[in-house]
């Protein structure tokens, strides 16, 4: 329980210097957040599972051997031991450093998915709510076209014609062009909420411009809602890029957890009684998701008070 | 669009009391209007309905373009590489597949007959089974995929809708509760995980059911009791793979709708005139939290259809998905564009229906937006 409170304590609150030293900065920054925290259990529960899975990543770079992740590294079919821990699988790589080297490779893929993908869909949506007209027409057609057309085909589509296969960070790309539709929509219903409150109609009247109105007036009350696509848009992407790993167009070279469950798949572990080749990945993979689902969940409660059964 | 006439109408009727004659025909007239403006609703989305299809077949045909790769030399280098075949006359034997594919036209030229032949439902021929055509071995498979993807779809819509509607009804037993997280952990998690979990808990661990293959291998398919027996055993894992997900999913979602609707003035007026709990649970609850569920099923159809293409991949069941996986692995440009074409207008077909039938769900939608 302690953990999540303090990285999101880091993540949060800038260091500031209050005169009133440590128990004043407890009482206004800390105490808040942890009072919050209580109230909000999904967040605690989402960031801890994130956490667990960067804490192993963190240790495993720091104390073991990585670079065994490749395969005729290690002895193949070898059941966990003191020296593999995860054992070995039957192209002989080592199964843990696998885990190791793969988690993250699979986060940096839902990582550069979603962050493009926000800020190509808040870039859209700003366009079409503020300006309205025809632009916002084109868009709202093709988000709506774009909401219709499953991404994973079109995807497929894009990853036979790269020749040599896609890498990683050529995946999270090509996810991304895919997936800014649905941020794009969901911001863009929010911008077209905030442009009728009379906050940002005083603005206007005052000679505000444009710009300064989409930052100073609009954006710190979308917040919210942004970081929830973000979240939302990450778990989307690293679901696509294991879809895509699983059915063979994934990044070959790369120990990314979609290829693990490639090889797993490709090798009948599951029916071969190798457990520990397929059990890590799909843990893995249930705590990425989970953990993504649980922080969206806590962030719907923070950007909708309504929600909230008790204050 | 609809309003003027629907509001003099709707004056007029408030004005005049006796039921005449010519108030009758008005309100024929009026509903002759409404039913006019729903068709044209209908045509509206019909013609958005044609609009995607376009959209996907255009950007089908242009990503190859873009990537200015050859599928044909790109199959023939393949199968150079496997085979050991003559490299030599490679770019000759790509020439004629070109001329025979008409791929040595010009773009226009070609972007025409690539929609003419898909208006003809003609998807052209396979590369690695060259005289058979795409359509032939799609027809082959799709027939598994329906049966897979519609059961499942239609009973995790059907049960999962209710067990949310169960767990967000303030009057169920409280021993239900304990079901939510597992629901929102089904939920969260992608199918195909849930796949390879049921394998090895029912096929590796306890051999009870098999873990690949819509039937056992040797078996041929005809239609007998022994057969759809056979057929129904490996159905059950796939099924259940997808079922489960489905299930998490719609019961998160149902049951927050629920709760969302107890504080609302008809449910409290439904409990006021003391009707029956199974009444107020049923006519009141369902059927207003309902409505979002069914608009969230016509958003996640994609989701659904390319989520049990890698169940049928994990599990080999012989649908779409696993002759994707095959398409790719021998790089068979034409029937992974024609699977994919197939989806994406089953897709888009699927959510038109939803679409035009949402309006007899929900009656405030046929009059306003039709």
């Amino acid at each position: 329980m302690a953990t999540p409170a303090t990285t999101d304590e880091a993540m949060t609150t800038p260091q500031p210097e209050i005169p009133g030293g440590w128990s004043d900065f407890y009482d206004n920054r800390i105490d808040p957040i942890i009072r919050y925290a209580k109230r909000n259990p999904p967040l605690i529960v989402g960031l801890s599972l994130l956490s667990v899975l960067m804490i192993f990543v963190g240790l495993g770079h720091l104390f073991y051997d990585h670079e065994q992740f490749r395969p005729l590294s290690a002895p193949t079919r070898e059941a966990p031991s003191w020296e593999y821990p995860f054992g070995t699988d039957t192209q002989g790589r080592d199964l843990f450093a696998v885990a190791i080297r793969g988690t993250p490779l699979t986060l940096r893929i839902g990582l550069i998915a979603g962050s493009v993908a926000v800020i190509v869909g808040t870039v859209v949506a700003f366009l079409a709510a503020y300006y309205r007209g025809w632009v916002d027409s084109l868009v709202r057609l093709f988000v709506d076209v774009g909401l219709t057309i499953p991404p994973l085909l079109i995807l497929v589509l894009i990853a036979i014609n790269i020749s040599g296969g896609l890498t990683v960070d050529q995946m999270g790309l090509a996810i991304a062009t895919v997936a800014w539709v649905f941020p794009a929509r969901t911001i863009r219903a929010q911008v077209l909420v905030l442009r009728e409150k009379s906050y940002v109609e005083i603005a206007r009247l005052s000679g505000s411009s444009g710009l300064s109105i989409i930052f100073k007036e609009m954006m710190p009350n979308l917040i919210p809602y942004i970081t929830a696509s973000f979240v939302t848009s990450v778990a989307a992407g690293i679901l696509a890029s294991i879809g895509l790993e699983a059915i063979g167009l994934g990044p070959f070279d790369s120990p990314t957890l979609g290829m693990t469950i490639f090889w797993n798949i490709q090798f009948s572990s599951i029916i071969l009684g190798m457990w520990w080749w397929w059990l890590p990945p799909v843990i893995t993979i249930i705590f990425v998701f989970v953990g993504l689902f649980m922080i969206s969940a806590g962030l719907d409660e923070w950007s909708n008070p309504r929600l909230r059964k008790s204050v | 669009m609809v309003s003027p006439a629907a509001e003099t109408a709707s004056e007029h009727d408030e004005i005049t009391r006796p039921q005449t004659r010519l108030q009758v025909l008005r309100s024929a007239g009026f509903m002759a209007v409404a039913l006019a403006l729903y068709r044209s609703y209908v045509f509206r989305r019909f013609f958005f309905l044609l609009f995607v299809i376009w959209v996907a077949a255009t950007v089908i045909f242009l990503i190859p373009r873009l990537s200015g790769q050859d599928p044909v030399k790109e199959k023939l280098l393949l199968e150079a590489q496997r085979g050991g075949a003559l490299q030599s006359g490679l770019d000759d034997i790509a020439k004629t597949y070109q001329a025979r594919l008409g791929l040595d036209q010009p773009l226009l030229v070609q972007y025409r007959n690539y929609l003419y032949d898909l208006v003809r439902f003609d998807l052209g021929p396979s590369i690695s089974f060259f005289p058979r055509s795409v359509n032939s071995i799609i027809a082959d498979s799709i027939i598994w995929s329906i049966g897979l993807l519609g059961t499942t779809i239609i009973l995790g819509f059907v049960i999962g809708t209710l067990a949310g509607a169960l767990l967000g009804w303030p009057r169920s037993h409280g021993s239900l509760q304990f079901l939510f997280m597992p629901f929102l952990t089904l939920a969260a998690i992608p199918q195909y995980l849930l796949g390879i979990i049921l394998v090895f808990v029912f096929s590796a661990s306890w051999a009870l059911l098999p873990s690949f293959g819509a039937y056992s291998p040797g078996t041929l398919p005809e239609w007998s009791f022994g057969f759809v027996l056979e057929v129904l055993e490996h159905s059950i894992l796939p099924g259940l793979a997808l079922l489960l997900g489905a299930l998490g999913f719609w019961a998160v979602g149902m049951r927050g709708m629920m709760i969302n609707n107890q504080g609302e003035d008809f449910m409290i007026q439904a409990d006021a005139k003391g009707l029956k709990s199974r009444r107020i649970f049923f006519r009141y609850g369902v059927r207003n939290a309902m409505l979002p569920q069914v608009t969230g099923l016509a958003l996640a159809l994609g989701t659904l259809f390319t989520g049990a293409i890698l169940i049928e991949r994990i599990f080999l069941y012989p649908g779409l998905g696993d002759i994707l996986f095959q398409a790719i692995r021998l790089s068979d440009f034409f029937v992974i564009r024609g699977i994919v074409m197939t989806v994406i207008v089953s897709v888009a077909v699927a959510t038109f229906l939803l679409d035009v039938l949402y309006p007899y769900l929900d009656p405030r939608v046929k009059y306003t937006q039709a």
